[in-house]
């Protein structure tokens, strides 16, 4: 603690230093309560390191411990193919696939996935060597203005998985049986991916062909 | 969002006793909810402690032929159990009729039992909301109630619980497993694990501070016909108007919950043996001491037709 300096705090903005464990806060405004205390500066934004696997390759970063999935892949990563939408895990633009399964990167911090293997839209294909389900996008017309469309496709390429793994859907109509694909089946699973430009059935002919591709 | 320090732990121990050494820390487990919450500033944990990564994702058949849910098991993987989709289909059809197929790969057990309301005054951080500030008021009392509560609630609040999951979990009688900073085990019927708001609707549950959830168990199943009815406003992705999970056995009897009615799945299974007699009946007895607002009242209609689909099925 050779650079630890005197700070004066307000219990305002509460944070918590971790070497020290002590309860500590900053910033100006109405001043409720002044406490005196230790702390290192260089703990006022807490930070921790992160280890996880995005599109096969090893990523170290140290992060504000606020840093969500979907920010540390965009700003951090430049990996700016997963869009902000909603922010709130509302509109599915963030889909990405984490071990395999797809969820909103936005509702999740990155420092959750320490050791995960995550695959963007950048690491389904390249514009050279297109995805199955980026070229049927293409050829289907699966999206107007394209700002849906990665998290989509994430979301396209994990349903059809979830169908073939015998995952259940709201409209599976007897559970005990293997899950078939079917427009309507494709129509409950993405519904948490919304495309305000209405592209949806052109979406659901992409992963039908995809899909018969497949079987 | 708020700064916050973050740890990992090992055991559901570990994590109990860190919550108690760090106060004014959360447990994080799927975060759905929680950072959702903490965007908005609704919640500013100074301490987040990730259990994610416990052993706690496992389904497990119990000694007496029951089912030990893991408290960090994803909406996902129970609703494709095997066992669940055979034994437990009110559970299956709830898990699926919730969220969105993103939200059920990263959402768990104990996160879906703990989530918080949806009532968007809640929410509007401008607006008085006893539960988000006590003492503040409630804006939602006189305000779009067309969403909320319509019976149990309280001139402090009259705000719902979201979950389909938990209206199953009523249901079927499930019981909460929890493990405090001391060690010590407890069992929590469902049917005592939420409160309802009286004067302290920031008060949700009887879990004590620090205390984690580890499992919820169901008891052997019950066999009969599973039905889980829900109504929204959209067919998919959307929380419930109202839900209906009911288990109909064959001498006429019944295990029925209903969700997006309270700050709790509703249940009251001393009027059970009033199923037979319709829904008109039953629907009449379980809200006799509903308050609806003008808004919501519609609530109770929705609630005697949706379960008198699920009656006319079941004799079907």
């Amino acid at each position: 603690m050779k650079d630890s300096k005197k700070l004066i705090l307000t219990r305002r903005e509460m944070i918590v230093g971790t070497a020290t464990a002590v309860t500590v806060s900053l910033g100006a405004g109405t001043i409720e309560k002044v406490e005196s205390l230790t702390i290192n500066s260089a703990d006022i934004v807490p930070s921790a390191t992160i280890n996880f696997n995005v599109n096969g390759k090893a990523q170290q970063l140290n992060l504000d411990t606020r840093t969500t999935l979907l920010d540390s892949l965009r700003e951090h990563l430049q990996l700016t193919g997963t869009k902000k939408g909603c922010d709130h895990g509302q509109c599915g633009a963030c889909t990405v696939l984490v071990n395999g399964r797809r969820i909103n990167s936005c509702l999740s911090l990155a420092l959750q996935h320490e050791g995960d293997n995550i695959v963007t839209i950048e690491g389904l294909g390249t514009p050279d060597k297109l995805h199955p389900m980026q070229a049927a996008f293409v050829k289907h017309d699966g999206y107007q203005c394209g700002y849906c469309t990665p998290g989509q496709i994430c979301s396209a390429v994990a349903v059809l998985q979830e169908i073939k793994a015998g995952i259940p859907s709201h409209v599976s109509e007897d559970l005990t049986l293997q899950p078939e694909f079917s427009n309507m089946e494709v129509r409950e699973r993405m519904s948490g991916n919304i495309c305000r430009c209405g592209a949806y059935s052109n979406i659901a002919e992409a992963m039908a062909e995809v899909n018969s591709h497949l079987s | 969002m708020k700064s916050f320090t973050y740890e990992r732990v090992h055991t559901p121990a570990e994590a109990a006793a860190a919550a108690a050494r760090m106060p004014g820390s959360k447990f994080l487990a799927g975060g759905t909810n929680l950072l959702d919450l903490m965007k908005l500033q609704i919640e500013t944990p100074v301490h987040l402690i990730d259990i994610g990564k416990l052993e706690l994702n496992k389904i497990e058949h119990t000694l007496t032929g029951g089912l030990r849910i893991g408290a960090l098991l994803s909406n996902t993987d129970l609703a494709a159990d095997l066992s669940v989709r055979r034994d437990y289909q009110i559970l299956a059809r709830a898990l699926l009729a919730g969220a969105s197929g993103q939200l059920r790969n990263k959402a768990t057990t104990a996160g879906n039992l703990l989530q918080r309301t949806r009532c968007p005054y809640f929410y509007d951080t401008n607006q008085p909301c006893n539960k988000r500030v006590p003492g503040s008021g409630c804006a939602a009392i006189t305000g779009f109630s067309r969403q909320l509560a319509v019976i149990g609630s309280s001139n402090a609040c009259i705000a719902t619980h979201p979950s389909d999951m938990a209206v199953a979990m009523m249901a079927l009688d499930a019981v909460i497993e929890t493990i405090n900073p001391k060690g010590k085990v407890r069992l929590i019927p469902i049917a005592d694990f939420y409160r309802l708001p009286g004067k302290t609707p920031h008060i949700e549950t009887v879990l004590e501070k620090n205390e984690l959830i580890t499992s919820v168990v169901l008891p052997p199943p019950s066999g009969g016909m599973h039905f889980y009815h829900k109504v929204r406003d959209r067919s998919s992705y959307a929380f419930a108007l109202v839900s209906v999970g009911a288990i109909l056995h064959k001498d006429g009897s019944g295990q029925i919950a209903v969700g997006g009615v309270a700050a709790k799945p509703w249940r009251n299974k001393s009027i059970e043996k009033v199923v037979p007699l319709g829904a008109k009946a039953f629907t009449e007895k379980l809200f006799a001491k509903a308050r609806p607002t003008q808004e919501n009242a519609f609530k109770i209609q929705l609630v005697e037709r949706a379960l008198e689909g699920i009656l006319k099925e079941g004799r079907s």
